[in-house]
């Protein structure tokens, strides 16, 4: 057992792990955030996608002890403290963009780093790919892509704010 | 707020606690001392277990126990009950052999659960697994359907000839042979309906609980209906009776069928939290799943149209064999007889029609319902057949199809395959298609195309399927061993609000949003004062489950029985409270009425006398208002439509762009027209997958090639086109209070032979007939190679 | 995933003395294909050796050739300026692996020392006719490649940094797993004053090749007619459930057409 200390959702934890605990359970297991899922064993599907110092992660695919000192923003953390959802969650309920919900905390994750990185603005097409690593077996895809353009510009506006 | 009633596109209530991370999902559940369990799974196709040392693995760190087969034998379960029966041509039941809890003697695909290891955690588990020895004496191996019916195949199950679990079939063949014998022309196709593996993004989970102070147990489990598998798994295979099982089907992340059946995990979980006393939980890896959970389709046919002159349709032939893997998975049998040789009549007036279908065991995981279930194997054959009859009369295809339609005006429609439809209009449906598709466009585009050196095809289907399942009578005829209704429970509280209890579940589809849109249109209760309340036996009467696109028209019909009766017996209080004649109460927008008057009384002050019944009618009522109703449906419904696919080939790879897709599709009255579009776009995004990317792939001698998402390959949002067009032209179901006939399912069953139709519209210079699914790169590139027009060089390249 | 001892040293001598120490350390980069095998249980290291301490990471330029740092993710080469400019094909290369969330973690040293058969920089390293640094070593590209997952680096070996001669032109084209979106065929052309290289990924089951008969047509006519008449054989090439070896003996011909154009 070894110790890690990271911060999630902006509140600091010192968990004890072993070698091979994967950041993914040390959310769910250890800290009962059980919104990350496990939807595959090859690090494809993208359901465990959270932040790690702002970039989209597999946490599927990271050791909890490889986190020390980083700061995880998981979907439990996004939106504000008093529950206002963040555009990107709106976004998704406005536009139907997820039905079972298995895949939405990692698609909304992977969503929120696309649109971060890209202020320029993004195409469908490049919504599309930036969507590579996130599998969506009910929605066919195409109302996720609907609210991600639709976030888009209105995470711009309230970072220019 | 606005309208939130019936057609309102009304933003979702259950996506709040999704989108924050607040949803319930079986994994999501711990409970106090829980241990985790391991599944032991066979590697070998086909072998005889010749001894299983747990030695080892019962002494390995953190093991609590280890059973196998011999100790489920021992404590005398059952085995997993096949839901259906169907019987052969002369009248026999098929064969029904045993499906093991834990494999006894024999496994029979890779996959097929051994032994399990029940440990403090789940890498002790593993570990501990990893320690069995288990001595195996291999057997050869059938996977395929073809290979499994030659003569001298290895039997699956000893016994078993042939490996032919029934040979079934519809329609009279003497007549039908004779139309043949006379017809005009007879146009034959042979094809193929590929395997799929569910994948919903949830893998399987099952928690077993035993509460030691009253002997009760509490399965929680990744399932579309919780009180089939209490049934299933409590009378047949753990033998406890309803009173001392709940199960409890929280949060489900997408089933598609695969999380209908009851599965060996969950009797696993459940008999052994009783026997060790405390908690069981096993989580399916992926790579598990794969070779877990039932798969869909897997069919091989022949089919025969016979057509007059004009190219009417006159008659209809076709031999089917089916896979059903090694074991009869719950609703198995089913599939390839009552829901899709029944359906193959499609939108056609064909007025003969014979199918055999040859039910086959293989050594691959049990198949069963997939996402249309039948349907889309019907639909496949039908709509590929209707094309290639097209093309070798020279009759246009649109054409061809109109003048077969069954028409606007014969309805109800008795088809010769059973089925009698109750209502739609293909013409129209057909048009509105071809409008939004710009068909006539097409030609341009496919000059376009050209030029940019890129293959354009456009390919149509116009197809009818069967859900709402399913009238009781119909199916305990059929040979189902269960009814089919569907159950309410309406409970109006004493203020007014109303929480309903409904036996279908929602794992993507919302009823938690759709369902109270019709309490908000039925009893005008304001929307955020319903609850809907699903996926737990111990809370709702009773239910069937969610499938077969049946919630909306069996559960929601439920649900408006029971308003219904809320509604008659809150007219009696009224009626007392407004000292008027109960046939004078009118009830309307949440107010009961005396006609005529300006006398009323809310529901709330209704439910509130119900509940504080000082001036009350207590001589003939009971006080209270909360009602239950069992809707049993009078007939299937029968949603269609027309989808057109438009696709892209790259002629120097071979692979396939889809660039258009457009369904419009009648499904009946529309509750809630945001959801619908979602559902139908899901529908048909699996479609593509299963039409251009999807196979489950076993080799001759029964290996799973096709075991992980690194080779099995499912569509991602680069895959389906941005041009998704989806829209309804609605007749109502006749036979139903709502006139609801179901969306869940038309997506995948309208779009695989629009697919392939516009794949070979595209490969059309090549002189190319027809092409399995799906219609990989690779296939299209060996089929253009391989083409007369093409010499051996990819001649198209355009550089 | 068997347990085992987590380190992250903060020198390379430690960590070279970590892994030289025991045969079943392993070295962990950005785990990327790593943390999936240990899942599946294809491995069992006594000590996993996070490199991530040892300041391996980061891109410099000096005279016509391009360092890049074995911890570098593919994030940052996708999107580097330098790279961008002077190294096109390998900034688009970097972008078409895996996807954004493997792209942040993933590093080029610890893609090359798996050197999977369908990993896409072994085609870059040994068209650009790169040098690997280790520990203790510097080793050519086209020694360094011998055959699927297996490179010239000894036990306990790390690599360092990666340098990339500057060519003239590049590309890279790849022609996805419709599963995985590996490479099934993967091109990299890069076109120097001295001739062209072109490599070949996921194609054969030898792992990354050089198209000698392509270079040759290629250093002549830099267009991507000059290879249209070049068959590849299929003796020697990968044959799975998705692409045949004769698919994809075809697939060279295409893409490495198309990388051409793309260079050119
Ligand atoms: C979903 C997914 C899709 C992918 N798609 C692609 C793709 O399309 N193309 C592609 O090329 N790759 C792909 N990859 C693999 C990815 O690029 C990996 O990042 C890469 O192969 C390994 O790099 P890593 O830094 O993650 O190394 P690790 O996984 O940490 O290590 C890999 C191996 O290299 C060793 N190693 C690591 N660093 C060093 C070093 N500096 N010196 C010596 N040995 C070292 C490790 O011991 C280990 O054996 C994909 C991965 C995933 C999960
Ligand atoms: S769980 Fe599938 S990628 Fe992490
Ligand atoms: S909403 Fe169910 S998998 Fe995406």
């Amino acid at each position: 057992m070894a110790q890690v200390t990271l911060t999630v959702n902006g509140k600091q934890h010192t968990v004890e792990v072993e070698g091979r605990t994967l950041l993914v359970e040390l959310l769910r297991e250890k800290l009962g955030l059980t919104g990350t899922h496990i939807g595959c064993d090859t690090s494809q599907c993208g359901a465990c996608v959270v932040h790690i110092d702002g970039m989209s992660v597999k946490s599927c695919t990271q050791l909890a002890l490889q986190a020390d000192g980083a700061n995880i923003l998981t979907i439990e953390g996004l939106a504000e403290a008093d529950g206002t959802l963040h555009p990107m969650q709106e976004m998704f309920r406005e536009h139907h963009a997820l039905q079972c919900g298995f895949c939405t905390p990692g698609m909304v994750m992977t969503a929120v780093d696309l649109v971060q990185s890209h202020p320029e603005g993004l195409s469908e097409k490049e919504i599309r790919e930036g969507l590579e690593g996130n599998l969506c077996r009910c929605t066919g895809y195409h109302n996720i892509v609907k609210a991600i353009a639709a976030a888009h510009p209105l995470m711009h506006a309230q970072a220019a704010e | 707020m606005g309208y939130q009633g019936i057609g309102a596109s009304v933003r979702r209530k259950e996506d709040l606690r999704f989108l924050s991370g607040k949803g319930n999902y079986t994994d999501d559940i711990n409970r106090p001392g829980q241990l985790y369990a391991v599944i032991k799974r066979s590697d070998r196709p086909h072998a005889t277990i010749d001894s299983i040392d747990i030695a080892a693995a019962s002494a390995a760190p953190g093991v609590v126990k280890v059973f196998t087969g011999a100790d489920i034998v021992e404590a005398g379960l059952g085995g997993i009950p096949c839901g259906w029966q169907i019987h052969n041509i002369d009248g026999t039941p098929m064969a029904e052999p045993m499906h093991p809890v834990l494999a006894v003697g024999k496994v029979r695909h890779v996959g097929d659960p051994v032994a399990v290891v029940i440990a403090e955690s789940r890498q002790d588990a593993k570990n501990a697994a990893e320690l069995l020895d288990i001595a195996y004496t291999d057997m050869s191996a059938v996977a395929n359907l073809t290979d499994a019916v030659k003569p001298g195949a290895v039997e699956v199950h000893d016994g078993v000839g042939g490996n032919i679990c029934y040979d079934w079939a519809i329609g009279d063949k003497a007549i039908v042979d004779g139309v043949f014998a006379n017809a005009h022309k007879v146009v034959k196709l042979d094809l193929t309906n590929n395997r799929l593996i569910p994948n919903a993004m949830e893998p399987r989970v099952a928690l077993g609980d035993f509460d030691t102070s009253s002997g009760d147990w509490t399965l929680y489990t990744t399932s579309q209906n919780p009180h089939v598998i209490r049934l299933l798994m409590g009378a047949f295979v753990l033998h406890i009776p309803e009173n001392k099982l709940r199960v409890v089907a929280p949060d489900v992340g997408g089933g598609f069928g695969s999380k209908i059946y009851h599965y060996a995990e969950e009797a696993i979980v459940t008999w052994a939290a009783g026997k060790l006393r405390r908690p069981v939980k096993w989580t399916a890896d992926r790579s598990e799943s794969f070779m877990s959970d039932a798969h869909g389709r897997d069919h091989v046919s022949t089919a025969e149209m016979a057509i007059d002159k004009e190219g009417h349709f006159l008659g209809l032939r076709i031999t089917t064999l089916a896979n059903m893997g090694a074991y009869l998975s719950t609703f198995a049998p089913a599939v390839p007889t009552y829901l899709y040789a029944t359906l193959l009549a499609g939108v056609y007036k064909t007025p003969v029609i014979y199918c055999n279908v040859k039910a086959v065991f293989t050594n691959t995981v049990p198949v069963d319902a997939y996402r249309g279930a039948g349907r889309p194997e019907a639909t496949y054959l039908l709509e590929r057949l209707v094309d290639v009859i097209a093309l070798e009369t020279g009759i246009d295809k649109v054409e061809l199809r109109r003048k077969n339609f069954i028409g606007v005006d014969a309805f109800p429609y008795q088809t010769p395959v059973a089925l009698q439809y109750d209502s739609g209009d293909y013409q129209t449906t057909l048009k509105v298609a071809l409008k939004n598709a710009d068909w006539d466009g097409f030609e341009a585009r496919r000059a376009e195309a050209k030029k940019r050196g890129k293959l354009r095809g456009i390919g149509i289907s116009t197809y009818v399927e069967a859900c709402g399942i399913a009238p009781s009578a119909v199916v305990g005829s059929l040979g189902a061993r269960a009814g089919l209704y569907e159950v309410a429970e309406i409970r109006v509280h004493p203020t007014g609000s109303v929480t309903v209890f409904t036996g279908t579940h929602s794992h993507g589809q919302g009823h938690e949003t759709t369902f109270a849109q019709l309490v908000v249109d039925q009893l005008g209760v304001p929307f955020d004062q319903i609850e809907i309340v699903h996926g737990d036996t111990a809370k709702i009467p009773f239910g069937m489950g969610t499938y077969g696109s049946r919630s909306l028209p069996v559960g929601g019909s439920a649900m408006v029985k029971a308003m219904d009766k809320v509604i008659a017996k809150g007219k009696k209080i009224a009626a007392h409270l407004m000292e008027a004649a109960v046939e004078d109460i009118e009830f309307k927008d949440n107010t009961f009425t005396v006609a005529g008057t300006d006398k009323s009384k809310t529901l709330t002050d209704i439910s509130l006398a119900a509940y504080v019944p000082h001036n009350y009618p207590i001589e003939e009522l009971e006080p209270g208002l909360d009602e239950t109703a069992f809707y049993d449906p009078k007939n299937f419904t029968f949603p269609g439509g027309c989808h057109i696919a438009e696709v892209e080939i790259d002629p120097e790879t071979g692979v396939v762009e889809m660039v258009g897709f457009t369904a419009v599709d009648d499904v009946g009255r529309v509750v809630n027209p945001m959801i619908v579009e979602g559902q139908v776009q899901g529908g048909v995004a699996q479609g593509i997958g299963q039409a251009l990317m999807e196979a489950c792939t076993y080799d001759s001698d029964g290996q799973l090639l096709s075991g992980s998402y690194m080779d099995y390959a499912m569509p991602r949002a680069n895959d389906i086109p941005g041009s998704l067009s989806v829209a309804t032209e609605n007749t109502l179901c006749t036979h139903n209070p709502l006139g609801s006939k179901g969306c869940g399912e038309v997506g995948a069953i309208g779009s695989p032979p629009a697919v392939i139709n516009a794949v070979v519209d595209a490969l059309k210079e090549y002189g190319v007939r027809h092409l399995d699914m799906p219609a990989t790169g690779a296939k299209l590139w060996s089929i253009i190679q391989a083409a007369p027009s093409s010499g051996h060089t990819p001649a198209m390249a355009a550089e | 995933m068997y347990d085992f001892a987590y380190q992250k040293p903060g020198s390379l001598a430690d960590a070279v003395s970590v892994l030289s120490g025991d045969m079943e350390a392993k070295a962990l980069a950005g785990g990327q294909t790593f943390i999936p095998v240990l899942k599946q249980r294809l491995n069992k290291p006594s000590t996993v050796v996070d490199l991530a301490g040892l300041g391996l990471s980061g891109i410099t330029v000096s005279g016509d050739v391009i360092t890049i740092g074995a911890m570098t993710r593919h994030a940052d080469i996708a999107s580097n300026a330098d790279i961008k400019a002077k190294i096109p094909g390998l900034a688009h290369q970097a972008s078409l692996i895996g996807d954004e969330a493997v792209r942040h973690r993933g590093t080029m040293g610890g893609s090359l020392a798996n050197n999977d058969p369908a990993a896409c920089y072994p085609s870059a390293l040994l068209a650009l006719g790169g040098t690997i640094k280790t520990d203790r070593r510097t080793i050519a590209a086209d020694d360094f490649f011998q055959g699927m997952f297996t490179t010239a680096l000894d036990q306990g070996e790390i690599i360092t940094s990666i340098d990339l001669p500057i060519p003239e032109k590049s590309a890279y084209e790849k022609f996805r797993n419709p599963a995985s979106r590996y490479a099934i065929v993967g091109v990299f052309v890069a076109k120097f004053a001295s001739g062209v290289r072109l490599a070949i990924t996921g194609a054969s089951q030898g792992g990354v090749f050089r198209h000698t008969e392509m270079e040759k047509a290629l250093s002549a006519n830099f267009a991507p007619d000059a290879i249209a008449g070049i068959v590849t054989p299929a003796d020697g090439l990968n044959g799975d459930i998705h692409a045949s070896a004769e698919y994809r003996a075809h697939l060279i011909g295409v893409i490495s057409k198309r990388a051409v154009a793309k260079a050119a």
